[in-house]
């Protein structure tokens, strides 16, 4: 059963893949974008949603989160993450596979589809792991876990270790289309680290992981990417070096694509000062100069994706000693609210590139329908209050878990409604 | 402390006069110097006991060993008077205490909590065959049984107001006076 | 000095945060209580009726010891609880452990714990004070005070003194109490160490860096000896304790070449003849015991300044019956 035809009436419409920025209408209608246009020929049934003032996109997309289902349902579901998404303004999300039992088999991609499907909120896009079990070993059966639905492989949290290993994970996915995507950490310099090496560290008496750590295995990945012609993707970039790396890596054609974090886009280590445990993340909060490379990367298109590696965990696990808290934040429903304040409103990022950052290129990289309102492709659409006024509220979020360090932040600008397949899965106002 | 009111009880002549009867009064009571040590309570009382010390040697000749007690760690009101005071130090009298007619000697007896926790410290530091107490004002207001054998001036009712004993030491002056209260040392 | 400089508030958890009014009137209180422990009779009766758990997530003799002196001749009552090895309590966490504690009505809990930033998680959470006896690499902030009591017990000073801590400061809480509290009181800080053990940016901490430990015993006045944790060599931070003690071992021979008499503290427990050589340690310019004296009376003199900090939790005691 189709829903309603919908028209979003009056709204600025803007989608750097038609080159819309402009005062227009949004016809959907079967599941699909029918139309954008002034004066668009409506079905009579059609439900009218005025969007006067706000700023109608194609739906935003985060590539990079964690529902923690299976297995870790006391943190987060599938369910509550997709509905999360939702509340956050975004239309899909691309779900890790460090669960337990970890997604190596296409019995289990198709588990996560499936609780996708049935969680009315964003759309669930489910990957599968590098290695069986994340172990670093043998290669998970790649193509069977596409055939079943994933749309890349990864072993985020662990990161790709033995170099041969991610060799012959760049060649075979290159094969089925999908990127390989790697959390870019060298375990043997960031041994036992709980925040970034650095002058907060030594004061705080923490371990340190250095830069270095991080530098070292985004060169890696960079290079063996390059002679393989596989496609990598890098995950929450937080060097100035990784992002010069993956700066000339593009320039000479290398086929990488990487993220930025809201949190290494907005925070430093001194986030970490009084041993916050919500600051705590891997890979950690940086200096300044890191920080504002990663800005420069992510306004550049360097860093192509603005993701928020929503890390759902439960308050008593963040509510420790700092060695002994996980690592991560959520992410899902602030990144929209902070990006619009701290860069659209500040006037760093237009809004034509914001889009581009956090709908259009994480479709084009992870190949996902959406990124577009072109007739015919999903009427997946997220609309945007860029005045509304609000206050994070950690004990107000849909996703289950709490663990944020902007708690209290004062935000301009959130998402209103969300839309996925033409039906409203998100309305702030009802 | 120069602004409050003061009315004079005894000036330096008059203390002067009371610390070489009381010291004789010492001597009596004891029948004699031998084993008599003088320890006087922080702060003041310490003064007073050296001179003390000073009519005793003057009259007999003979030297009492004098120490002092700091009694912070005694008091018994320690977690109301907030952040912590000042913790000075005891000192002994080289022979000690031990089987001596150990002399209290203190500025005012109003209270007795003063004397009640210098008496406790006092068996801290070994076994007096005898304690007397010595204080150079007496006024009422005892909140535990404990009263001065010597005595150098019993003050009648004097209400809320304060009776202070100056010594050269810390006030200038050697002096009984009585004060209104301020706010200050209320 | 008025009380409001140089009140502690609630905790001690380190020396950084602390001003050096502050700090001065903790050594200064440590004075009169150094003489207490002299005494026939060791206790006064100060924290009667008051309740304090040593909580030793890490063992510890000397430093579990020395603040169960200090609780004692202060006459408070003393509960220790020990865990080795593991930040649990039997798989309990750190926040139940203290609440655990606090409903049965403590007063100040002393806590030894291996991450660094327990102390102040604990403080944060539960009324009673706290003492950090050791957080991970963060602070010790008693063992710095008893070195800069003994410190100034035998110069007569800090302000101007050159100290130099030596070895292992990437991992040493005691390293970081010292140069928080050795430079608001004035001292010029040095620290010299195998490179891998001294942690990134510890000179923007205002500590000088010496590379060679001769060139930190020509400039030093005084040398705080760290133990090298044995565990470092599994760690491949240093190749061998031979190694350790040829290159950066305190000896006589080393001192002998130095313009002036050195004092040499150590926190113990000493490896003797790898970071410190026996007739140094034992030597006359060492003040090794005395530090482990002064611990004591810096301990009780900590436990006495907390106790008068809280004149709410104190209306609580008297309505409580307290004598």
């Amino acid at each position: 059963m189709s829903p309603k035809a919908m028209v979003l009436r009056g709204g600025r419409v803007v989608d750097p893949t038609q080159g819309l920025d402009g005062v227009l209408d949004v016809l959907l209608a079967d599941g699909q974008v029918a139309g954008v246009g002034k004066g668009l020929e409506v079905p009579e049934d059609a439900v009218v949603m005025e969007c006067a003032g706000m700023v109608v996109t194609p739906g935003l997309i985060d590539p990079h989160v964690h529902l923690r289902e299976p297995g870790q349902e006391h943190k987060e579901t599938i369910l509550t993450g997709a509905r999360a998404a939702a509340a956050g303004g975004f239309t899909a999300v691309v779900a890790m596979p460090n669960t337990d039992p970890v997604i190596d088999s296409p019995a289990l991609v198709g588990f996560v589809l499936a609780a996708g499907r049935r969680a009315g909120g964003a759309r669930v896009y489910p990957t599968g792991a590098i290695s069986l079990g994340l172990k670093g070993g043998r290669l998970a059966p790649v193509g069977e876990m596409v055939e079943a639905g994933a749309v890349a492989i990864t072993d985020d949290g662990h990161p790709v270790m033995d170099s041969g290993l991610m060799r012959m994970a760049l060649e075979y996915a290159r094969g089925f289309d999908i990127p390989v995507a790697d959390h870019p950490e060298d375990l043997g310099l960031a041994k036992g680290g709980q925040m970034n090496e650095g002058l907060v560290s030594t004061r705080l008496g923490l371990r340190g992981k250095p830069n270095a750590s991080e530098d070292g295995h985004i060169v890696r990945d960079l290079l063996v990417a390059e002679f393989t012609h596989g496609h990598i993707h890098l995950q929450h970039v937080s060097t100035a070096f990784g992002v010069e790396m993956i700066r000339q890596a593009k320039a000479r054609g290398v086929n990488v694509t990487a993220e930025a974090s809201p949190h290494h886009l907005i925070l430093t280590d001194e986030a970490v000062e009084g041993y916050r445990t919500e600051a705590k993340m891997n890979p950690p909060l940086r200096t300044a100069v890191d920080r504002d490379a990663v800005v420069a990367g992510m306004l550049d298109g360097t860093l192509d994706i603005i993701a928020t590696d929503h890390a759902p965990h439960h308050y008593d696990e963040k509510e420790a000693a700092f060695d002994d808290a996980p690592n991560g934040i959520v992410g899902l429903e602030t990144s929209v609210g902070l990006i619009l304040t701290h860069f659209v409103r500040t006037g760093k990022l237009d809004l034509p590139t914001m889009v581009d950052r956090m709908s259009c290129q994480p479709a084009r990289a992870f190949r996902l329908p959406g990124g577009t309102l072109e007739p015919g492709s999903p009427a997946d659409v997220t609309v945007l209050d860029p005045e509304r006024a609000w206050t994070v509220d950690r004990n107000a979020f849909v996703s289950m878990s709490s663990n944020t360090p902007f708690h209290g932040w004062e935000l301009k600008g959130r998402a209103v409604r969300t839309i996925v397949g033409g039906e409203v899965v998100f309305d702030l106002d009802r | 402390m120069e602004t409050e009111h003061l009315t004079p009880i005894m000036d330096e002549t008059a203390v002067q006069r009371a610390l070489a009867r009381m010291a004789r009064e010492i001597v009596e009571r004891h029948g004699g110097t031998e084993g008599l040590v003088l320890m006087g309570i922080r702060r003041r009382g310490d003064h007073l006991a050296e001179l003390i010390r000073r009519e005793i040697m003057a009259a007999e000749g003979t030297d009492v060993p004098t120490g002092a007690l700091d009694i912070t760690l005694y008091r018994d009101d320690l977690h109301t008077v907030g952040p912590m005071p000042v913790v000075g130090e005891t000192q002994l009298p080289p022979g000690g205490i031990q089987g001596a007619t150990v002399v209290l000697v203190d500025d005012v007896l109003y209270t007795g909590r003063t004397v009640r926790a210098a008496l406790n410290e006092l068996m801290d530091y070994g076994r007096p065959a005898r304690v007397l107490l010595c204080v150079l004002a007496d006024r009422e207001g005892r909140e535990v049984p404990i009263q001065a054998d010597v005595v150098g001036r019993h003050i009648e009712w004097v209400g809320d107001q304060v009776v202070e004993v100056r010594v050269p030491e810390l006030d200038g002056r050697l002096a009984v006076e009585l004060v209104t209260p301020t706010e200050e040392n209320a | 000095m008025t009380p409001s400089t140089t009140h502690l508030g609630k905790d001690l958890v380190g020396l950084e945060p602390l001003s050096g009014d502050q700090i001065r009137s903790i050594l200064d209180t440590a004075e009169p209580f150094k003489e207490i422990s002299e005494r026939a009779i060791k206790k006064v009766p100060v924290l009667r009726g008051k309740t304090i758990v040593n909580l030793f997530f890490e063992p510890s003799t000397r430093t579990r010891v020395s603040f169960e002196f200090a609780e004692k001749r202060l006459s408070a009552d003393t509960v220790n609880i020990s865990s080795s090895g593991s930040s649990v309590v039997k798989g309990e966490t750190l926040v139940d452990t203290a609440r655990n504690l606090e409903a049965m009505k403590i007063d100040m809990v002393v806590m030894r714990h291996g991450s660094s930033g327990a102390a102040k998680f604990l403080a944060e959470r539960i009324p009673s004070n706290v003492i950090n006896a050791g957080d991970g690499r963060h602070e010790h902030p008693t063992q710095g005070l008893l070195d800069m009591l003994t410190i100034r017990d035998h110069r007569g000073r800090i302000d101007g003194l050159k100290v130099c801590i030596v070895g292992d400061v990437l991992h040493s809480r005691v390293a970081r109490s010292n140069i928080y509290g050795l430079l608001k009181l004035g001292a010029e800080v040095a620290v010299c160490g195998p490179r891998t053990l001294l942690p990134v940016g510890i000179e923007e901490l205002g500590v000088h860096v010496f590379r060679r430990v001769e060139e930190a015993i020509e400039w030093a006045d005084v040398l705080n000896i760290l133990r090298l944790q044995l565990e470092r060599m599994e760690g491949g931070y240093v190749p061998s304790l031979r190694e350790y003690n040829r290159v950066f071992g305190v000896s006589r021979a080393r001192l002998a070449a130095a313009s002036r008499e050195i004092l040499i503290l150590h926190p113990g427990p000493m490896n003797r003849g790898v970071e410190i050589d026996s007739d140094v340690a034992d030597g006359p310019h060492s003040v090794i015991l005395n530090q482990v004296t002064n611990g004591v009376a810096v301990r009780m003199a900590v436990l006495y300044l907390l106790a008068g900090g809280r004149p709410e939790s104190a209306e609580a005691a008297k309505t409580g019956g307290e004598a």
